[in-house]
């Protein structure tokens, strides 16, 4: 798309420019306390997320990747501030969240929405759905008639007849059609930014191509900004324009999404792209590319914190844990030695690279 | 990929009537229409309200009139058809006008106790933590107690009569109906409804009004209901000790005790009081049971 010429209708809330990016998170950490005993004393810590850093630039999608607990969706929480992060810079398009001389969370909340993965929970049981919709301008003021025409009028942008479908119930909807309700409630306060945590994971795949085509649709229509948590890599590398991929609490690597498909750096994303069910049944994999659980993020390993699963481990990996680097927004970055050539590991690559 | 690019135009509209417009409590109002159990105890329920209200006008005897001749007669006898008790009153009158104070001490106290201890367990589950165990602890101090022994100390610290007989039953209830809201409370807390309407940063009082507090009102009506039949044996049980309504003012639970010492004599007037708590709870367990389902969108 050539920018120079479509000439993007000024967004009053755009502070910063097209330059500044839309959020940039640095070091972000959730340690969830483990309490034990009578006293519930803290005997150690789930180290959910550990010093996770990336930038999101306006009308981009990022995806993230990653197993089963490796803190995707805590990411999301924190990104929302329904938890409340242990450390941390999260700035949102150039001001910090919730400290003085930034922006309020409440502030930042009306600009950032989500979409949570359960569409049956994430609707209020006793409330038709144009209702759940209105809710969030009526609470900042919308008059109740206005918000509901608003949220009928939503419910068709997301492709539900606002006559058949307002005033059921969450019940009487099917798993697509309350995932659209969610769509359209994350769409309610106008914001810029959604955050799609495993938006499309529970729905079956007709129903999650179609809900994938009205997110992308949205997106171009009301020039939002993306993040989109999933484990599916093929879905996610269909609607990303940047992938990062994480494993126990960290960041591996993140890059373009056709660099980190075509040439992944790290061998934990490597064996995540293997992983894929192969579509030739000549040529099936047989033994599983990783084996076993991801470590607990209670007890990390020392070192990087892949090694124990690592074909490529040696010494080094579990002594010195690898760094992730820095670049500029686009840059392709792997938090693993043997893109360092000054790490020691034997398959090193040999001559530093820019 | 599928070819419906689904956003921009909306489906074609099916040319129906719009299903059901009329709101949560329209709703709640139109399931309970095609209920005739509930319609029934309902229209039970009512009357034996409207017969405690207008008990002056229908009675057909002075509740407080004995007479020596007339003691323990059965029912029917010379227009006392309910018959007359160990001091010769009209039992149907007495039952009329005791309807007044019965009614009174097993609603009151619940419907208080519902506020201020639903009040507390919602608060204690939404907030967690802290205030959660404070709350929750001293709660569990009053449920040390048996709830009769409860009842009797308390009003019996305060004295006698009526009004100190129904704060006594408040302070006992409030503690069943506080950790009933805080386990419904706890469990909608975590859902992820609750988390969307946070995230969309409206302000927390008006995400507890919208978002909790209609998910948690099912168990606890359903339980306070069921307490309401518990309230008036309690009330019966402080007068039976001199604690609640004193004699000779008309009180089912009163006359209920008084009466047991005539069971042999003449056992039918001595169930007659019995029979009206019978039916007073069974309809307010029936009505509020019909209410909860009809409150239930699922059904």
């Amino acid at each position: 798309m050539d920018t120079s010429t479509t000439l993007a209708p000024i967004d009053a809330r755009d502070r910063g420019g097209p330059r500044q990016p839309l959020l940039i998170v640095r070091n972000l950490r959730k340690h969830f306390p483990i309490r034990s005993g009578v006293l519930g004393r803290v005997s150690a810590h789930v180290r959910a997320v550990d010093g996770v850093s990336f930038t999101v630039m306006k009308g981009e999608t990022l995806g993230i990747v990653g197993e089963s607990g490796c803190g995707k969706s805590t990411v999301a929480r924190l990104l929302m501030r329904l938890l409340k992060p242990d450390g941390g810079e999260h700035i949102f398009d150039g001001e910090a969240v919730g400290e003085a001389g930034g922006i309020s969370v409440a502030e930042m909340r009306r600009q950032v929405q989500m979409v949570f993965q359960d569409s049956a929970s994430s609707l209020n049981p006793r409330m038709p759905v144009q209702g759940s919709v209105a809710f969030g301008p009526i609470a900042f003021g919308t008059p109740r008639d206005r918000a509901l025409a608003q949220a009928r009028q939503l419910l068709a942008k997301v492709g539900l007849d606002p006559v058949l479908y307002g005033g059921r119930y969450p019940h009487e909807l099917s798993g697509g059609q309350k995932q659209r309700v969610n769509v359209a409630r994350a769409l309610a306060l106008d914001p810029r930014m959604v955050i799609l945590d495993e938006a499309v994971s529970a729905l079956d795949k007709s129903i999650e191509a179609q809900v994938l085509n009205l997110l992308q649709a949205l997106r171009r229509e009301l020039q939002l900004t993306y993040v989109f948590i999933s484990h599916d890599l093929s879905v996610v590398r269909w609607i990303s324009d940047r992938v990062m991929v994480m494993y126990l609490g960290e960041v591996v690597e993140i890059g373009p999404s056709n660099a980190i498909y075509e040439t992944p750096k790290h061998p934990y994303t490597r064996a995540l792209l293997a992983s894929r069910p192969a579509l030739d049944p000549d040529n099936r994999r047989l033994e599983a590319p990783v084996s076993g659980d991801p470590p607990s993020p209670i007890n990390p390993p020392s070192g990087c914190r892949f090694h124990t699963r690592c074909p490529f481990a040696e010494p080094v990996c579990s002594a010195r844990a690898p760094a992730l680097g820095e670049g500029d927004v686009m840059a392709h970055l792997a938090a693993c030695h043997m893109q360092d050539a000054a790490s020691g590991h034997s398959k090193a690559v040999r001559e530093i690279r820019h | 990929m599928s070819t419906t690019t689904a956003t921009a135009s909306p489906p074609a509209t099916i040319n129906a009537t719009p299903p059901r417009q009329r709101g949560y409590w329209g709703n709640v109002g139109y399931r309970l229409r095609y209920d005739p159990v509930t319609l029934l105890f309902g229209t039970v329920l009512l009357l034996i309200i409207l017969c405690a209200i207008f008990a002056p006008l229908i009675a057909p005897f002075d509740p407080y009139q004995e007479s020596i001749i007339r003691r323990l007669k059965p029912p029917g006898y010379r227009g006392h058809i309910l018959g007359t008790d160990e001091l010769g009153r009209d039992v149907l009158s007495r039952i009329l006008f005791g309807g007044r104070i019965t009614l009174t001490m097993g609603i009151l106290p619940v419907m208080v106790a519902t506020l201020i201890g639903g009040g507390l367990g919602v608060l204690a589950g939404f907030a967690g933590g802290l205030i959660n165990a404070l709350i929750m602890r001293v709660m569990d101090v009053f449920y040390a107690f048996p709830s009769v022994l409860l009842a009797v100390a308390i009003s019996g610290a305060m004295g006698g009569g009526a009004v100190n007989g129904m704060i006594a039953l408040t302070l006992v209830f409030i503690p069943p109906l506080c950790r009933v809201a805080e386990t419904a409370t706890t469990q909608v807390r975590n859902l992820d409804f609750v988390d969307a309407a946070k995230a969309t940063g409206a302000p927390l009082r008006l995400v507890l009004w919208h978002h909790v507090l209609g998910n948690i009102l099912g168990p606890v009506l359903i339980y306070a209901s069921s307490l309401v039949s518990v309230s008036i044996i309690l009330a019966s049980g402080l007068s039976f000790l001199g604690l609640g309504v004193t004699p000779p003012e008309p009180d089912w639970g009163l006359m209920l005790n008084a009466l047991r010492q005539a069971i042999y004599i003449s056992p039918l007037v001595a169930a007659m009081p019995g029979i009206a708590i019978l039916i007073t709870s069974i309809s307010m367990n029936m009505v509020s049971d019909g209410l909860r389902s009809a409150m239930d969108v699922r059904s």
